[in-house]
């Protein structure tokens, strides 16, 4: 079974949206694709579509940390977009952490995030040369 | 609607139908959205730990009727190791690294009732129980 998640491209981003059950086969898959095209396409940030999931339990939780502490090494920042609100609440209630993972509303606001956490370090650097 | 069934968990692609059928089932039995989620992400946990751990099982499913409503009853079992500890096992831990990650904690709180009986070498029986 060849399933793909694809993986899209939208300027210094990339933008995966997961629609299916995902299974966790599937979620490593994730992680290794999304890893090469990070490095690939030179990309500053992965934004993570999980408006379609009705199921986020503890696995998926650490596959998307993972996913996120793989791409801040490389130097990409990730943001998850769209977690349902029974998710979200359910999420709270086992208690399991997203570690390293911001959330947003939706793709807009989740690329204004990742704008704003690139503008943030760009300036940092430069206040590190000035120094 | 029938009373019970049962799913075998014998490899990866299962959890996805146990999520699936638990769904079915809770939303026929009325189940609001956020308790169907919790209901539904629970038996993937179990359903997870059952595979992983307990080296593949089965889960029986049951509809539960009450004068207030109805409600489900799920099993989970495995000829597996067997659970050692416990207090551990249900003590917090997934990407935090303490516990045994095996989400047990999280899934006794997403339930009305949780029990487990195991025990070195016997395998492992967890039944839980949700009102709609």
């Amino acid at each position: 079974m060849l399933e793909r998640i694809a993986i899209l491209r939208m300027g210094e981003f990339l933008l995966v949206s997961i629609q299916v059950d995902m299974h966790d086969r599937l979620a490593t898959r994730l992680q290794d694709e999304l890893a090469h095209e990070i490095v690939r396409t030179r990309a500053r940030g992965v934004l993570i579509d999980v408006s379609a999931l009705d199921t986020l339990d503890s696995f998926i939780a650490r596959a998307l940390a993972n996913i996120a502490l793989t791409s801040s090494l490389l130097d990409a920042e990730t943001v998850l977009v769209g977690i349902q609100p029974a998710v979200a609440i359910t999420l709270v209630e086992m208690g399991v952490q997203l570690e390293g993972l911001r959330t947003a509303l939706n793709v807009d606001r989740g690329m204004d995030m990742l704008r704003e956490a690139l503008a943030e370090t760009a300036s940092s650097a430069g206040e590190l040369d000035e120094a | 609607m029938t009373k019970r069934e049962t799913v075998p968990i014998a490899e990866r692609d299962d959890i996805v139908r146990v999520r699936r059928i638990v769904r079915e089932w809770a939303t026929d039995a009325g189940f609001g959205s956020t308790d169907l989620t919790r209901i539904v992400t629970a038996a993937s946990e179990l359903g997870r730990n059952a595979l992983l751990h307990g080296h593949g099982g089965r889960m029986h499913i049951e509809l539960l009727e009450r004068a207030s409503g109805l409600g489900l009853r799920l099993t989970f079992e495995d000829e597996g190791p067997g659970i050692v500890d416990v207090p551990l096992a249900l003590s917090d831990g997934f990407t935090s690294g303490r516990g045994l990650g095996l989400g047990l904690g999280g899934s006794k709180r997403l339930v009305d009732e949780f029990d487990i009986v195991t025990a070195p070498g016997k395998g492992t029986r967890i039944t839980v129980l949700r009102w709609a």
